[in-house]
């Protein structure tokens, strides 16, 4: 190991948001490296073949907030970024009960009409004004957030361009977005529907990866968030990765070497290296130092603040926002190569109805009830799952006739009262099975292998604080001028050089690209590029 | 799979094409035949039956029912009485237009009414929000079909099947009997001819269906899809919701709405001065007409047919007249001493086969809206922009004596 390597950029960890980041500065021309401790880059978007044949998108599993601007500017076509549309999300309830919606307005129209004549209008209703609401929000994910505690001009007049520009959205528009800072999803779609099966396939946006109950009024939010996103233009839509999200990070990553970027595996960082204020390098885990005058910290807000730096060596003030952020993960993942294709009573042979989400969470109140074993420090008894049988649209995520199954799981707390996830994993995948076994009978016979990741698996994996899939809750005092922290959500930080671009920054969360990309434009402006 | 109207296995055998196409989530046809002429035709020449089923239906009823509607509807209810029927629109709140449709007083106190998309919940907001407990608003379209009679002999068709029918006069509505179902007729249509809507039980379809095409058969009745359709209401000058306008409902900004005056029915608001009335609107459409505020009118272009001609022609290609009809934007510009000075567009144009001339229906500033006032079109030839002159024209660029006349008027013809 050459203990002189020296770059222009170091960016520490390779999960997407870092590979956009490094992507972004070695195309402006800056020496850059990635540094993963893993085997294999993509952080919580990975594929493993971890049975021969069988690809397992371990954590994440979908794409949409992805920002469209990181496809372009970093010709990801060329490297083999293709995302699949989800064609369906099918919503199974009760006695063979069941909701399919598709790509055709009118045809989910009637199929809605088929429980609410007037839900389906509703629905209509809703999902323009969740359109516009997200074409009015876009803007500000994907600019750098005024700094909100600043004096600087430049600060205080973006504020006020903030203000400004809400104060001019459409009322209607505006009426929604203060609806989902203040209410629970649960209130919100009150207004909109009268059936639950409807209600509770619209609101499970609004409980995915957090600490809340659909009836929560975090919920709101979380819920706005999810549906920023897009498909081809499409608002709210959702598409698989080729082989799966692992092979959107593989895209990512030739990218940065494209770009003339290097990406090091098994390279876990120690600490990073500064002085007197200003940053110098990192301290690999085996020893060996790499030196930069930039580093850019891709984890998240715990691990860039108080692991990789010393936190004692920072403002006070930060460092108990910090320490004050909720991660509480709530989310676990059980995933399952199958024999074949699950079968739901009355759609026998229809396997299109899997080619999208598919989401066990018939009602509210089942939603509800979920969160409160997690209240109570427990897994749910019968949990809110978010399934996806990619194999169904990507023949190469599977052998031939069996299938790959990612089951997404809610709510599993990373703290577990009165045990531990040592001796509840199998209980967890147990429990999992059993409930896809009541909606799809004979369920368990199909399987052939179940991977199971706790939230603390994640932690252990991914390197994100108790298994927060978001890097940090998505709650109001997280998002926007308070990611991570209020005066701290620039992607720079108090030690020259040292710059932070994980999903725990605006506009984080998701597979979005966004903190890598405007991390990227903060640190090339401040050097002057 | 799409839903099908209670027509569907007749159409089934009938249809040569094999083509399909969606409206509001049913299959319908564009055309049945491989001549569209023919189906066109069958409008001006003879008759023609067309399933409209796809419409949405709602039903009012109780003693709130004129009251909901008045609230709504931007012509006067009062005036639409039993046995009557009104083409209407609604607006939004800002007076921007919401759908248009027609409804009609089908027993005392008892409306129907069409419209292109689902607005039973809102409808029944309204009531909620008026506090009108003595209305119940249905959403019965799967309970009825609907068979558009159009051309003119429809009278005659008819005639055979129902005498009541016989009677009707323009936008009259009465209940009846074909082939011993029981059936609503009303001298209504989309096509600027004579004929009739019939709505039909679902479960009598296939013998009314039966019964008109037995009637028709010596007057060369033809089932006609949705294409033939929409190239007559050019003609008819009857604006189609989604190609002509669109609903504010969907849309993003004003831009994309449009008022009753901007569509040209202003007709609709006769004797405002004279009401009270309180319709969702009033104060916008008021204000919009005190004000002058009216950002364009829609109105009717006839294209100078030598220049259409020679455009092509200089070219050194023939131009197209046969079964022409595009619902694709197309750009209006001034004539004057600028080239390409945009004003406005054509929302739909038909190279007419019964009037023998291009026409279209376009929207365009008001300065620019007097009849006769002349503008360039934009056509494309062999794929290049050209421009060919155009004239705004009375609207509708056909409407035949037959439309509107009494039945004794008629038989006075055979």
């Amino acid at each position: 190991m050459n203990r002189s390597e020296s770059y222009d950029v170091i960016v520490v960890g390779g999960g997407h948001n870092g590979l956009v980041n490094a992507a972004y500065l070695a195309k402006s021309g800056l020496k850059t490296i990635v540094l993963e401790r893993r085997y294999l880059v993509g952080g919580a978007a990975i594929t493993e073949e971890l049975v021969p044949g069988f690809k397992f998108t371990t954590f994440s599993y979908a794409i949409s907030l992805l920002r469209p601007e990181i496809v372009q500017e970093l010709d990801l076509v060329k490297h083999g970024f293709m995302v699949l549309p989800m064609v369906n999300t099918f919503q199974p309830g009760y006695h063979g009960e069941h909701l399919i919606l598709g790509s055709d307005p009118d045809v989910n129209y009637h199929e809605i009409a088929r429980h609410s004549i007037e839900d389906a209008e509703a629905a209509q209703d809703l999902d323009h004004l969740i359109s516009r609401m997200a074409r009015a929000i876009k803007p500000w994910m994907d600019r750098i957030p005024p700094n909100r505690l600043s004096s600087d001009p430049v600060e205080v007049n973006a504020l006020n361009e903030l203000k400004v520009y809400l104060e001019d959205l459409d009322p209607e528009v505006l009426d929604l977005i203060e609806k989902c800072t203040t209410c629970s999803i649960a209130e919100i779609l009150e207004g909109y529907f009268e059936t639950d099966l409807i209600k509770a396939m619209y609101a499970s946006s609004g409980i995915i990866g957090s600490r809340c109950g659909p009836r929560d009024r975090e919920s709101g939010l979380v819920w706005l968030f999810h549906k920023l996103g897009e498909y081809d233009g499409l608002p709210g839509s959702w598409g698989f990765h080729k082989g799966g999200n692992g092979g959107f990070t593989q895209a990512l990553a030739r990218s940065v070497e494209d770009f003339g970027g290097e990406v090091r595996t098994n390279a876990g960082v120690d600490k990073v290296l500064y002085e007197d204020g200003e940053v110098s390098g990192v301290l690999l885990q085996d020893g060996s130092i790499l030196k930069a005058n930039v580093v850019v910290s891709a984890l998240d807000p715990r691990q860039t603040f108080t692991r990789l730096v010393e936190p004692g060596d920072l403002p006070k003030d930060l460092i108990d926002c910090i320490e004050n952020l909720k991660f509480q993960g709530t989310a676990a993942k059980v995933n399952f190569a199958l024999s074949s294709i699950p079968t739901f009573p009355g759609l026998e042979g229809r396997e299109e109805i899997y080619k999208g989400f598919t989401n066990i969470g018939p009602s509210i109140d089942y939603l509800q009830e979920a969160f409160e074993d997690c209240e109570n420090g427990k897994f749910s008894r019968r949990p809110f799952l978010d399934c996806c049988i990619q194999s169904t649209i990507d023949p190469e995520m599977s052998p031939p006739g069996n299938h790959i199954m990612s089951c997404f799981v809610m709510y599993a707390p990373y703290h577990l009262k009165q045990s531990d996830w040592k001796s509840e994993r199998e209980n967890l995948a147990d429990t999992v099975e059993s409930t896809l076994t009541e909606f799809f009978p004979g369920f368990s016979d199909l399987v052939l292998h179940r991977e199971i990741v706790t939230p603390q698996d994640i932690e252990e994996i991914v390197g994100l604080s108790e298994g927060n899939i978001f890097a940090g809750e998505l709650f109001k005092s997280q998002l926007f001028l308070d990611r991570p922290a209020p005066g701290w959500n620039q992607y720079r930080t108090p030690i020259e050089g040292y710059y932070q671009c994980g999903s725990g920054t605006h506009p984080g969360g998701c597979v979005s690209g966004g903190p890598g990309r405007l991390a990227a434009q903060q640190i090339l402006s401040d050097k002057g590029l | 799979m799409p839903l099908t109207t209670p027509f569907h296995s007749r159409l089934e055998e009938i249809n040569q094409t094999g083509i399909w196409r969606h409206w509001s989530g049913y299959l319908v046809a564009p055309q049945y035949q491989y001549s569209l002429s023919n189906e066109y035709y069958s409008v001006r020449n003879s008759v023609s039956l067309l399933d409209t089923s796809p419409l949405f239906k709602y039903s009012f009823t109780g003693i709130d029912a004129k009251v909901l509607l008045e609230r709504i509807l931007l012509r006067d209810i009062g005036h639409c009485e039993v046995g009557k029927a009104h083409y209407t629109c609604w607006c939004d709140d800002r007076g921007f237009v919401l759908q248009d449709g027609v409804v009609m007083q089908v027993n005392s106190g008892e409306f129907w009414l069409t419209a292109a998309e689902p607005t039973l919940r809102y409808f029944r907001g309204v009531a909620k929000e008026m506090g009108l407990s003595e209305v119940i608003i249905e959403d019965v379209s799967s309970d009825f079909g609907i068979l558009s009679l159009q051309g003119p002999q429809a009278y005659n068709v008819i005639s055979e099947l129902t005498e009541v029918s016989g009677t009707l006069s323009y936008f009259d509505v009465v209940q009846t009997e074909i082939a011993g179902c029981s059936v609503t007729v009303s001298r209504t249509g989309y096509t600027g001819d004579l004929g009739y809507e019939i709505w039909i039980r679902s479960d009598d379809a296939m013998r009314v269906w039966d019964a008109l095409i037995g009637a028709g058969e010596d007057f060369n009745i033809t089932p006609i899809g949705t294409t033939a359709l929409k190239m007559v209401r050019v003609e008819a000058g009857l604006l189609l919701m989604g190609t002509d306008f669109y609903t504010s409902r969907f849309a993003w900004v004003d831009s994309q709405r449009e008022t009753p005056h901007e569509l040209g029915w202003g007709w609709m608001l006769k004797g405002l001065e004279n009401d009270g009335r309180d319709f969702i609107g009033r104060g916008a459409v008021e204000k919009e007409l005190e004000m002058g505020k009216s950002r364009w009118k829609t109105v009717g272009l006839t294209v100078d047919w030598q220049e259409y001609e020679s455009t092509y022609t200089e070219a050194g290609i023939l131009p197209p007249h046969h079964e022409v009809y595009s619902e694709s934007t197309m750009s209006i510009y001034r004539r004057g001493s600028k080239d390409w000075d945009y004003a406005g567009y054509a929302s739909s144009f038909l190279v007419s086969s019964l009037l023998k001339k291009p026409i279209a229906i376009a929207k365009l500033p008001v300065d620019l809206t007097a009849i006769g006032s002349e503008v360039n079109l934009e056509i494309p030839v062999i794929r290049e922009p050209k421009n060919v002159l155009a004239r705004v024209s009375k609207m509708p660029f056909f409407n035949p004596p037959r439309k509107t006349e009494s039945s004794g008027e008629m038989g006075a013809h055979e």
